[in-house]
C-alpha cells in the first residue's frame, strides 16, 4: 500500500538492536547489586500430597545460608493473574498439587550453597491419589485437587447464539469429529529471573523481573506481600521472549522480594531450564469435539463446540483462556447458529497458562481440520469453503462483534495462490501435498478494567523527544513501534525519539504484553500524548506564521502550512521560539487510552463486541512425507496476515515468521510428555523445537486494511499467526497421504502406524 | 580447592581464582562481568553461551574455565573493531535478524566462526552449522538473511 507517512510503514531496525548485537542489552540475570544474595526453590517431587512437616534446620545451619522460607511463614494470600481465579500460593501451604510445585525457598551467599541447602530440607508428605487426565478428573470419585472445586472443574462457559438445534435441522449434512491438542512449552530462550532490593527507610521494594506484565506483577506482589502497591516498584529489563509464559507472578518474584525485605539485602533468583519446563506455564492440552451443519454448497449453518482443557494444578488464566477458545469460533467464519461449551479442569500436572493464541490454537486446530474433512466429504474445495463462509467488514455479526476491517477473504486467496493451490491441491504425487487454514485474533480487548494504557511525551529544547510508556517490550519490538508512532505524529525522525518503558515507578499504567493489544492500546496512548504536545507547539507556530493551527503539518523535523512547505520553521526553531515567547516549558503531552465500547463486553453472559479490532490470517503449507521414515518435511509455508497498516513491516514479518515456525513445532514435534505427573523431557535436547534445519521456506504476504481504531490503522501482528500453521500443515499431510490426523503432534511414529493400517 | 589461572579474554589477560568445576560461562559472566554471553540451558543444547576459542565457536556452559587456559577467548563484547560493529553485528541490525536478543550473541559468534573458517559458505552450510543455536522468536529466516548479507560483504571486502 502506498504510504503517505514518513516514519510509520518503514522497515527500521529495533531501537535497541545495537545493544542486543553488542551483548550490552541487560536481561534480569545479567544484573548484579552490591552484597547480592542468591535464591533457590525446593520443588515437590510428588504429584499430590499433604505437607505434614518441613524440617529446614539442616539447611539453616549450612554456612553461607542467609534465609529459608516455607509456606507456613508467608501471608495467607492466594494469587493469580485473573482476580476471580486466584488459587495459588507462592510457596505451597498444606498441599502440593504437582511435581514441581513450589515448596520452600532458600537464599545464600552464592547459588551453589543455595542449591546445596535446598537439598538439605526434608519434607514429610502424606501422599494423596493423583489424577492426570481432565476427563478422568471430572469423574465422580476422582481425587479432589482444590478444596471445594467440584469435579475439579474450576471454570465452565456455555453460551448459545442463534438457534443451533434449528440450524442443524436445516443442514444438508451434519458432521461430528473429535480432536486433541498436546501440551506445548513456550520455551523462551531467557529463563525466568527476578532480582529484588529493599529500602527499609521508605518501606519500598524494587524488583527487576523477566515479566510481560509489570503492573499486574506489582498488584500481585502488593497483595501477597501485604504492602501497598505504591511501595512496590517493578522494573522490566530486557526480556528474552515470553510468548505468554511470563504473564504471571512466580515464586521467584515473591521470594526475591520476601527475602530482600526480611534480610535487607538484594536477592536474585534465576530459574534453570528444567524449572522453566516444569514449573512455569504451558499451552493447555485440550480435548475438543466439533459438530458442524452445512448446506450442500458448504455454507455453515450451525456449529456446536465442546472443549475440555487440561489446566494442570492451578488456574493461571483459566477463565480467560477457555472463554477465548470459545469466543473465537465466531470469526473468521459466519456461523449463524453456534453453541459452545468449555471446561477448565485441574489435574496433578504442570500448569497451563497463556501461550501465543491463548486457547485459540487448540480450537482452530479442531475447526480448521474439520472444515477440510467436511470439504472432502461433500466435494467442495477447502479454499472455496473458507472464502464462502468468510465474514466481511461492516456486516451484522451474530454475536454483535464489530468488525471495522476484515481482510480474511483476501488472505485465503493470497495464501492459496502463494502455495500454488490450483495447480497442486489433490494433484501432487503421493507423499506430497498442500493445505491451508484460517484464523482471526483480537487486538487487545474492549471495556475491561485495567486494560488501559497511558503515555507521556516531552519535547526537549533541542527538538528531541522523550516518551514514557508502560508497554512491556519482551522482544517483539513494542518500544520501536511506539517510537515510530510518536515520531510520525510529531513529524520528527526516529532517532529523535527516546523511549523509557515499563518501570512502574516512572512510567504510566499499562496492562502489559498479552492479548496482542500493545500496538493498538499503548500505541494509541502514545499517539494521543504526542498529539497533545504537538497541539501546544502548533498554537504558537500558527500565531508566528499567521496561520490556523488546523492548517499546519509536521514532517521531517519541520512545521509548515499544508501545501506550502516553504512557509514554516524547523521543529527545533519552533521549540526555541516557544521558549523565548515565555511560554511554559517543557512542552508535555499526556494521554490515557481505553478501547471504545458502548456495551458490556465481558461476553461471559451477554453478547457484545470483544475487541477494538480484529486481525485476520490464512496460512498455507506444502509438505513432503517420507513414506519410509514417516518424517514430514515442511517445504514451504505462506502466511497472509491482515494486520491493518504495518507500523514496521520488517518487525511484522519477524512476528509472522517466528509464529509460523512455532506453529510448525506444535504440528510436528513439540509435546511436553508427562508420565504419572513427571515431565519426561524437560530440556531443549529432549523437547526439540524447530532449528535452522527444519526451517521451511517462508513467504509473508501483506493483506493491508486501514483500521479506523488502531494508531495509523494498525492491528495485531504477533499472535494470530500462530493459530493456524498446525491445521494448515496437518491438512497438507492429508493431501499428501490421505490420512486425517486429529491429534497433535503428528509424529513419524503416528504417520508410519497409519500408513501401515492403510496398506492393510 | 580454588586455583589461580590466567585467561586471555578479548585480548586482555586476566588472573583469576577459580574452582576446578567452574565453567567458562560462569567465569565470564560472574568474575569478568561479561554478561553478553548468555545462559539458556546450561546443558550445551541452545548455543546462547557460544564464544570463540582460538577462532572456533565453543559452548562456554560445557567448557571448564581451566581448559581455556592458554587459549584466545573472544566474547560478543570483543568482536567490535575500533568502535565499529563487526559486519555480522551490522547485518543482524539491518536485516532484523533478532527480536528479544537473548540468543543473538551466540548466533553472531557461531556465524563468525563459520565465516572465519570458510569464505562464502552457502545458505545450506550456514543452516547446518548453526543448527545448534536455538531461537524461539524469529523463525530463523532473518538470521539466515543477516549472515548471508555479512557473508557477501566479507567476500567483497576480501
Amino acid at each position: 500500500m502506498e504510504t503517505k507517512f514518513n516514519v510509520v510503514g518503514r522497515r527500521l531496525p529495533m531501537h535497541d538492536a545495537a545493544a542486543k548485537v553488542k551483548g550490552s542489552a541487560q536481561f534480569t540475570a545479567d544484573l548484579t547489586l552490591p552484597g547480592m544474595l542468591h535464591g533457590k526453590i525446593l520443588r515437590s517431587n510428588i504429584p499430590h500430597g499433604k505437607i505434614l512437616h518441613i524440617d529446614t534446620s539442616r539447611a539453616e545451619k549450612l554456612p553461607g545460608v542467609k534465609g529459608v522460607a516455607t509456606g507456613k511463614e508467608i501471608p495467607d494470600r492466594l494469587y493469580g493473574i485473573v482476580p476471580k481465579a486466584r488459587d495459588e500460593y507462592a510457596l505451597a501451604k498444606e498441599k502440593v498439587r504437582y511435581i514441581g510445585d513450589d515448596v520452600a525457598a532458600v537464599c545464600a551467599v552464592d547459588p551453589e550453597i543455595a542449591e546445596e541447602a535446598v537439598q538439605l530440607i526434608k519434607v514429610d508428605y502424606e501422599e494423596l491419589p493423583a489424577v492426570f487426565d481432565p476427563l478422568e478428573a471430572m469423574k465422580e470419585g476422582a481425587p479432589l485437587i482444590h478444596e471445594g472445586v467440584l469435579n475439579n472443574t474450576s471454570f465452565s462457559i456455555r453460551k448459545e447464539f442463534g438457534n443451533a438445534e434449528k440450524g442443524f435441522a436445516e443442514s444438508d449434512f451434519v458432521f461430528e469429529d473429535s480432536f486433541f491438542s498436546q501440551a506445548v512449552n513456550h520455551a523462551p530462550l531467557e529463563p525466568h529471573a527476578a532480582l529484588a532490593q529493599y529500602d527499609s527507610l521508605r518501606g519500598e521494594v524494587t524488583i527487576w523481573s523477566s515479566t510481560q506484565i509489570p503492573f499486574f506483577l506489582r498488584r500481585n506482589l502488593s497483595s501477597t506481600l501485604q504492602i501497598p502497591e505504591s511501595k512496590v516498584r517493578v522494573i522490566k529489563p530486557k526480556v528474552g521472549g515470553g510468548f505468554g509464559q511470563k504473564i504471571d507472578m512466580f515464586a521467584k518474584d515473591f521470594c526475591a522480594c520476601w527475602f530482600a525485605i526480611k534480610l535487607g539485602k538484594p536477592v536474585k533468583f534465576v530459574y534453570e531450564r528444567e524449572e522453566v519446563f516444569i514449573s512455569t506455564r504451558q499451552r493447555h492440552p485440550m480435548y475438543i469435539t466439533v459438530k458442524t451443519g452445512v448446506k450442500k454448497d458448504g455454507t455453515i449453518l450451525a456449529q456446536q463446540f465442546k472443549a475440555h482443557a487440561d489446566g494442570g494444578a492451578y488456574n493461571s488464566t483459566a477463565p480467560t483462556m477457555i472463554a477465548l477458545s470459545c469466543f473465537f469460533l465466531m470469526i473468521p467464519y459466519h456461523v449463524p447458529n453456534l453453541v459452545y461449551e468449555g471446561h477448565h479442569v485441574y489435574t496433578n500436572k504442570p500448569v497451563g497458562g497463556a501461550m501465543r493464541g491463548h486457547g485459540i490454537p487448540q480450537a482452530r486446530f479442531a475447526v480448521e481440520r474439520q472444515l477440510d474433512m467436511i470439504a472432502e466429504r461433500i466435494g467442495v474445495d477447502p479454499a472455496e469453503i473458507r472464502m464462502k463462509n468468510s465474514i466481511h467488514a461492516g456486516e451484522p455479526h451474530p454475536a454483535k462483534f464489530i468488525i471495522n476491517s476484515c481482510g480474511f477473504f483476501d488472505s485465503v486467496k493470497k495464501a492459496a495462490d502463494a502455495i500454488g493451490w490450483k495447480e497442486k491441491r489433490g494433484k501432487l504425487p503421493f507423499g506430497r501435498g498442500v493445505g491451508l487454514a484460517g484464523a482471526s485474533f483480537p487486538s487487545g480487548v474492549s471495556n475491561m478494567s485495567h486494560i488501559s494504557s497511558g503515555a507521556v511525551v516531552q519535547l526537549g529544547q533541542d527538538g528531541a523527544v522523550n516518551v514514557l510508556s508502560g508497554a512491556a517490550d519482551i522482544g517483539q519490538g513494542a518500544e520501536t513501534v511506539i517510537s515510530q508512532i510518536v515520531a510520525e505524529e510529531l513529524g520528527v525522525l526516529m532517532e529523535d525519539v527516546r523511549i523509557t518503558a515499563a518501570d512502574t515507578g516512572v512510567t504510566p499504567l499499562d496492562p502489559g504484553t498479552f492479548g496482542s493489544g500493545v500496538t493498538v492500546r499503548a500505541g494509541n496512548a502514545a499517539r494521543l500524548a504526542a498529539l497533545e504536545a504537538k497541539n501546544k507547539l502548533f498554537e504558537f507556530v500558527a500565531r508566528k506564521l499567521e496561520a490556523n493551527p488546523e492548517d499546519l503539518v509536521a514532517a521531517n523535523r519541520k512545521i509548515f502550512v499544508k501545501g506550502s512547505p516553504e512557509t514554516g520553521m524547523t521543529f527545533k526553531d519552533a521549540i526555541k521560539g516557544y521558549q523565548y515567547a515565555d511560554l511554559p516549558m517543557p512542552i508535555v503531552g499526556r494521554a490515557s487510552w481505553f478501547p471504545p465500547a458502548t456495551e458490556p463486553t465481558t461476553l461471559f453472559k451477554e453478547d457484545g463486541n470483544f475487541a477494538p479490532s480484529y486481525s485476520f490470517m490464512t496460512q498455507s503449507a506444502e509438505v513432503e512425507v517420507d513414506l519410509d521414515t514417516g518424517r514430514v518435511k515442511l517445504l514451504k509455508m505462506a502466511t497472509a496476515h491482515d494486520c491493518g497498516r504495518a507500523i514496521n513491516p520488517m518487525l511484522v514479518e519477524g512476528q509472522l515468521e517466528g509464529s509460523v515456525v512455532g506453529g510448525m513445532g506444535q504440528a510436528l514435534y513439540e509435546d511436553v510428555i508427562v508420565e504419572k505427573g513427571q515431565v519426561m523431557n524437560p530440556s531443549f535436547l529432549d523437547y526439540g523445537f524447530p532449528t535452522f534445519l527444519e526451517m521451511p521456506e517462508i513467504e509473508t504476504l501483506e493483506v493491508e486494511t486501514d483500521d479506523p481504531i488502531g494508531p495509523f490503522g494498525a492491528k495485531e501482528a504477533g499472535e494470530g499467526t500462530q493459530l493456524s500453521p498446525a491445521p494448515a500443515i496437518v491438512n497438507a499431510i492429508y493431501d499428501a497421504i490421505g490420512i486425517d490426523f486429529k491429534e497433535l503432534p503428528v509424529t513419524p511414529e503416528k504417520i508410519l502406524r497409519e500408513l501401515e493400517k492403510k496398506r492393510g | 580447592m580454588k586455583s589461580a589461572i590466567k585467561l586471555k579474554v578479548n585480548g586482555d589477560d586476566h588472573e583469576l581464582l577459580v574452582s576446578p568445576n567452574n565453567t567458562l560461562l560462569e567465569v565470564l559472566r560472574e568474575k569478568l562481568g561479561l554478561t553478553g554471553t548468555k545462559q539458556g540451558c546450561d546443558l550445551g543444547a541452545c548455543g546462547a553461551c557460544t564464544v570463540l576459542v582460538d577462532g572456533e565457536s565453543r559452548l562456554s556452559c560445557i567448557m571448564l574455565a581451566v581448559d581455556a587456559v592458554g587459549k584466545e577467548i573472544i566474547t560478543i563484547e570483543g568482536i567490535e573493531e575500533n568502535g565499529h560493529l563487526d559486519p555480522l553485528q551490522a547485518a543482524f541490525v539491518e536485516k532484523g535478524g533478532l527480536q528479544c536478543g537473548f540468543c543473538t550473541p551466540g548466533m553472531i559468534l557461531t556465524a563468525r566462526s563459520i565465516l572465519n573458517e570458510e569464505a562464502r559458505p552457502t545458505e545450506e552450510t550456514i543452516k547446518r552449522k548453526m543448527a545448534g543455536n536455538l531461537c524461539r522468536c524469529t523463525g530463523y529466516k532473518k538470521i539466515v538473511e543477516a549472515v548471508m548479507t555479512a557473508n557477501e560483504q566479507t567476500g567483497e571486502g576480501a
